[in-house]
């Protein structure tokens, strides 16, 4: 199971409290976390990712064991203590505005 | 750029009102506002007195805009967005008790156009939010969404799926250009009388005509003077179009709030004729026509596009009985003294009793009501987040 922290506004769209728990088929992957998230919760789509295109949106970030994923490619492995349930992958709203 | 700008009126012999009035007793409002940070629900009886006031709904959320559907009140559509997250539609099937989150795909039809930027290059059209929500005069799962980058979509289910009626785009595109606050289409009129006349406004484009149920359009903006914007004296699009408004009962008569000047056309939209007469400045934002006397209508002066508040720190709603150019103050019951809010173009607003109520909402997060005409004013509720839009809802 892949645990999963989201932004507060997402919770609440998602009618969620406190992080989630997502079973991943195969390779647990950012784009396969994203996948099962938005599989489990279809008001998040569009959220996260842009609908079509599927590339992150430009205030959200995601993060793993103090490391910033954001960047990365949607077929990037999640960290071994993510992907064993041990710490969660989080999204973000990025600090922005000023 | 001028500061302000004081004119000098031509008299307009004011028409006899129309009287269409409903019955007040039993019935009541239901006051929808939308905020930058959520949305609330303002209610009360007839009497306008006595405020029930629900939210924040959506916290956090900038609530562009909510509006229910003449045909079933209960039935209302929001516009829930985020710089962060992106845009919702949300609807309640219960008078804004519960919501559902409905279709969200904005797809611009076809092949990319591009529109011009600030530079005078050409830019590719990008969806960011919907402005403003129209439901349909007749279908309770018809409603119309004007988008930014500016476009009009149309929803025959409720919300769950939505088309572009891409031959907005046809009318001169290329040359629409978005203003400081983006490229928004921001006003949506409905033809009580003819169901395939529409008319929407956009941010700084100009207003547009459709007489074939959105399939082709035309640009409506002839006789608009946009001298600091525009050189070209004739140009058909460009205009910084701030708010129109129409009354049910003549809906070929419009009126309009421009980024300057106050105009009225007699014949949808084919002519405009500048009202502004003796208002202290022609600069606002909304512009809003009385439930049941066709020829008053009220604005809300601003000083400047650079100064975004009120003449003197007072705020004053002015109405014309005569459809423009003779203008009275009304401003008993608003802050008269240091008051530097702005009314933004959405945030206004006319319920159907017996005497009209008008309402609006500022920047500052107060909503104003009155319950006689606009004769005098008291806050419904004075310390929301800013306001972007007010509708209500007369409800039997």
């Amino acid at each position: 199971m892949i645990r999963v922290v989201l932004p507060a506004h997402l919770r609440t769209l998602a009618r969620l409290n406190g992080e989630l728990q997502l079973e991943i088929q195969g390779t647990p992957t950012i784009g396969a976390v994203l996948d099962a998230l938005e599989s489990a919760y279809p008001v998040l789509r569009g959220c996260i990712r842009d609908h079509g295109t599927l590339r992150r949106r430009p205030f959200v970030r995601f993060f793993a064991c103090q490391q910033d994923l954001s960047h990365e490619p949607a077929d990037t492995r999640l960290p071994a203590s993510v992907a064993a349930g041990e710490e969660p992958f989080l999204i973000i709203g990025a600090m922005a505005g000023g | 750029m001028p500061t302000t700008r004081k004119k000098t009126h031509r008299t307009t012999p004011a028409p006899k009102p129309a009287r269409t009035r409903s019955k007040s007793k039993g019935s009541r409002v239901r006051v929808l506002v939308g905020t930058r940070k959520g949305a609330f629900i303002l209610s009360a009886d007839a009497a306008r007195k006595k405020w029930d006031i629900k939210g924040p709904l959506f916290a956090g959320w900038e609530m562009y805009h909510l509006k229910g559907s003449p045909v079933n009140p209960d039935r209302i559509y929001a516009s829930q967005t985020s710089g962060w997250f992106g845009q919702k539609i949300q609807r309640s099937d219960d008078g804004g008790v519960t919501w559902e989150p409905v279709g969200d795909k904005f797809a611009y039809e076809g092949s990319t156009t591009t529109h011009q930027w600030y530079d005078g290059t050409q830019h590719p059209w990008e969806f960011k939010r919907v402005w403003h929500l129209e439901p349909s005069l007749t279908e309770a799962d018809t409603v119309f969404a004007g988008a930014e980058d500016a476009a009009l979509f149309r929803s025959n289910d409720g919300g769950k799926t939505w088309q572009e009626l891409s031959g907005l785009r046809s009318a001169k595109g290329h040359l629409w250009q978005p203003g400081a606050g983006g490229m928004g289409l921001h006003t949506i009129l409905l033809d009580p009388s003819d169901s395939n006349r529409l008319f929407v406004a956009i941010s700084a484009a100009g207003v547009f005509r459709t007489d074939d149920a959105g399939k082709t359009w035309r640009a409506a903006n002839k006789g608009l003077k946009s001298p600091y914007e525009l050189p070209d004296p004739d140009a058909e699009v460009g205009h910084c179009v701030h708010r129109i408004a129409l009354h049910p009962s003549r809906p070929g008569v419009l009126f309009m709030q421009k980024h300057w000047d106050v105009m009225r056309s007699e014949n949808g939209g084919d002519s405009w004729t500048e009202v502004s007469g003796d208002l202290p400045t022609d600069f606002g934002f909304p512009i809003d026509v009385h439930a049941h006397e066709p020829e008053t209508i009220y604005v809300v002066p601003i000083k400047s596009d650079s100064e975004h508040f009120p003449p003197d720190g007072k705020l004053r709603v002015y109405r014309s009985k005569s459809g423009g150019n003779e203008w009275e103050p009304l401003g008993k019951g608003l802050p008269q003294r240091d008051c530097y809010v702005n009314v933004l173009r959405d945030a206004m607003a006319v319920d159907s009793l017996e005497p009209c109520g008008i309402y609006f909402g500022t920047t500052g997060g107060q909503v104003y009501a009155s319950a006689n005409d606009g004769n005098s004013w008291a806050p419904i509720v004075r310390d929301l987040p800013a306001v972007l839009s007010v509708e209500v809802q007369t409800l039997k």
